[in-house]
């Protein structure tokens, strides 16, 4: 199915807000199904999908909930389209049950959690990133995911393309992890040709020579379409490669949580991304992601000026975790400071990977839900070091 | 197996290798899986342009994995918001989802009633066996008034659900009551469901002799089939019945079946009109 993205896209320099910019971003990459249930501060993703979507062919539609809206997405994904829902944190929290399916059936879909400020209703306007845990552990049991964290309005377009891309290569849900700062931020940004944007189609099985192997090829087997005569069988039970239903061996319990693992680790190399700036001769590296990053790279310019020798790293790939990357950022500094907007969230795992090569602190901002102040990070850097 | 020893809809329509039954000794399940094979195969329909989806529960397992066609085999309560997403994907697919008193009465309620509303093109066969069975007896909220089940010990307190006067309340375009007992009835229901245009419900009360019927006392399927037949009032004839006269009857027929244009439908004709 073409986007018809060129028909109501322009190439050239946008002025927009990072939500809307998401939902540019699925079109380009040729989402065809959007279902949605009101929450702030995603909601403008859904109100331009309503208007993009009809003008080339998708459907848009608001659900009773978002149990429902991630459901209907799994439903569309199956049925031959590129799918998508958005949310915020407690809708996250309602979609979780029907993420692990979509792990556990290989169905391709994004998910874009806009994240707000503390628990339960919290603050809704308010930024926070509350949800990184949430995006890898939050359904039940044991499974693979891939979460990516956009810091700027053009990575809201990027990002939600690279989601898609992913989702339809490895078969997986992907997690888009903004928040309410990149959602609402208003920047310009540019839309090259769409010709010149690479767009992943997933893999359908040959008809012909088909053995009707859909499932469980840590290679990623190809995604059967609903009404061409596959005669799939989907199912979240414990399955086989043929998606039959086999919950009495146990040894088909192992088989379904390696294979799915598997079909992550194996391809990590392909799907992880960071960013890193000044780490040649940086004696301190600052570890960081998605808004927090847009006042990291500020602060190591203004240290950078006062002689305190910062760099940074930036996580584009939250999950699968990229433990390689930071460690040589570890090997290279002796030092990591990782700030977010919480109380402490990656930076556990980046203790984890990296507190044999470098010392690990933490820097939340003064206040949650608040920027960090440059001048905060600088003098904790000038005080700590 | 040997294919001389199996139905003949079997050989037609069930998956290979998928001949073994889950269900219990006696559970109605197989009743009302034949009855949508025939009336699939009165119809001539053809089996790769329908997709089978449901939910968790004894009932789920009657499409998946034994229907030969695309089965989408979901979490529970929450088929039809599945079986929404693929046929607005693709209205031209036939979409039918099974479902039981616990996935569809209880936990997946909401989605059962905004389906309706929506009036999306979707029959949905909802098995009443009045109990939760796979999980072992608990009380639903289909469970009549006074009953004893594992968890409610002392007899239920609670009132069950009318399921075709809450679906049709919602704004469904054809809803229909028939038990396990009702075979023919219930094989002509399904064929005007699974040609109907708007959102098409089909209650059927069936049998659980294993668990509900441990509880009522009574365990003979056959007995059970009878007393669905001794108790069931036609929709017409309970219309001048009165509240008391119907306690512990099943009013059974169609209750609505009306003409009204179906939510993928609709949307296709603004896909039309937009892309003209």
């Amino acid at each position: 199915m073409s986007s018809g993205a060129n028909k109501i896209i322009e190439p050239g320099t946008h002025f927009l807000m990072g939500n809307e910019a998401c939902a540019l971003g699925a079109v380009v990459a040729g989402c065809k199904f959007f279902a949605f249930y009101p929450i702030t501060p995603a909601n403008e993703i859904a109100e331009y999908m309503s208007v993009l979507l009809p003008k080339v062919k998708g459907i848009y539609i608001q659900m009773e909930d978002e149990i429902s809206s991630i459901a209907s997405v799994i439903g569309a994904s199956w049925a031959g389209r590129k799918a998508m829902t958005a949310t915020s944190g407690p809708g996250f929290t309602l979609m979780q049950e029907n993420i692990g399916y979509a792990v556990a059936t290989e169905t391709p879909c994004v998910i874009v959690d806009v994240q707000r400020c503390g628990p339960s209703t919290g603050t809704p306007p308010l930024p926070m990133q509350g949800d990184v845990y949430q995006a890898k552990y939050g359904s039940h049991s044991e499974y693979p995911i891939i979460a990516l964290a956009p810091s700027s309005v053009k990575e809201m377009f990027t990002l939600t393309i690279e989601s898609f891309n992913l989702a339809e290569k490895y078969r997986t849900p992907v997690i888009l992890l903004s928040d309410a700062l990149v959602g609402h931020l208003m920047e310009t940004f540019e839309i090259p040709d769409l010709s010149q944007i690479e767009i992943v189609e997933r893999k359908k099985p040959d008809k012909e020579t088909s053995d009707a192997k859909y499932f469980l090829d840590e290679d990623v087997a190809p995604m059967p379409v609903f009404g061409c005569g596959y005669k799939a069988h989907v199912t979240g039970s414990t399955h086989d490669e043929k998606g039959l239903r086999n919950v009495e061996d146990p040894v088909y319990v192992d088989k379904v949580v390696r294979a799915l693992h598997r079909k992550i680790e194996k391809h990590k190399e392909n799907i992880v991304k960071v960013e890193t700036k000044f780490l040649d001769d940086a004696e301190i590296a600052l570890l960081t992601y998605g808004s927090v990053a847009r006042t990291a790279i500020h602060v190591v310019n203004q240290a950078r000026k006062t002689g305190i020798k910062v760099g940074i790293i930036r996580l584009i790939t939250l999950w699968p975790f990229p433990d390689v990357q930071v460690q040589s950022a570890a090997r290279k500094t002796g030092r990591i400071v990782v700030m977010e907007n919480n109380l402490g969230q990656v930076v556990n795992k980046v203790s984890e990977v990296a507190a044999k090569y470098a010392d690990v602190k933490f820097l939340p901002p003064r206040i949650i839900g608040s920027l960090h102040e440059p001048e905060y990070v600088i003098n904790f850097l000038k005080e700590v070091y | 197996m040997d294919q001389k020893h199996v139905h003949p809809l079997l050989v037609k329509y069930a998956r290979i290798g998928a001949y073994k039954q889950p269900h219990c000794p006696g559970c109605g399940n197989g009743i009302v899986a034949q009855c949508m094979l025939r009336a699939i195969d009165e119809l001539k329909l053809d089996m790769d342009k329908i997709v089978f989806a449901s939910g968790i529960g004894c009932s789920s397992w009657i499409p998946s994995p034994l229907f030969n066609a695309d089965v989408l085999h979901t979490t529970h309560g929450r088929s039809l918001a599945f079986a929404t997403g693929v046929k607005l994907s693709n209205p031209e697919l036939r979409v039918v989802v099974f479902t039981g008193d616990g996935d569809s009465a209880a936990i997946g309620g909401n989605h059962l009633i905004q389906a309706a509303r929506k009036n999306i093109e979707i029959l949905t066969v909802l098995v009443n066996n009045r109990i939760y069975g796979m999980t072992g007896g608990q009380v639903a909220p289909t469970t009549p008034h006074g009953v004893k089940t594992k968890t409610t010990p002392y007899g239920n307190l609670e009132y069950p659900f009318d399921l075709c006067k809450l679906v049709e309340a919602a704004g469904a375009s054809y809803v229909a009551r028939w038990t396990t007992f009702h075979t023919r009835q219930l094989v002509s229901s399904m064929k005007k469901g699974l040609l109907k245009k708007g959102f098409s419900f089909i209650e059927v009360i069936s049998q659980c002799p294993v668990q509900y019927g441990t509880f009522v006392g009574i365990r003979d399927p056959a007995e059970m089939l009878h007393i669905f037949r001794k108790i069931s009032v036609p929709f017409e004839k309970a219309k001048n019945m009165s509240r008391e006269e119907l306690e512990g009857k099943i009013v059974i027929g169609e209750f609505v079946d009306i003409e009204r244009t179906g939510l993928a439908e609709a949307y296709q004709r603004l896909l039309e009109m937009m892309n003209l």
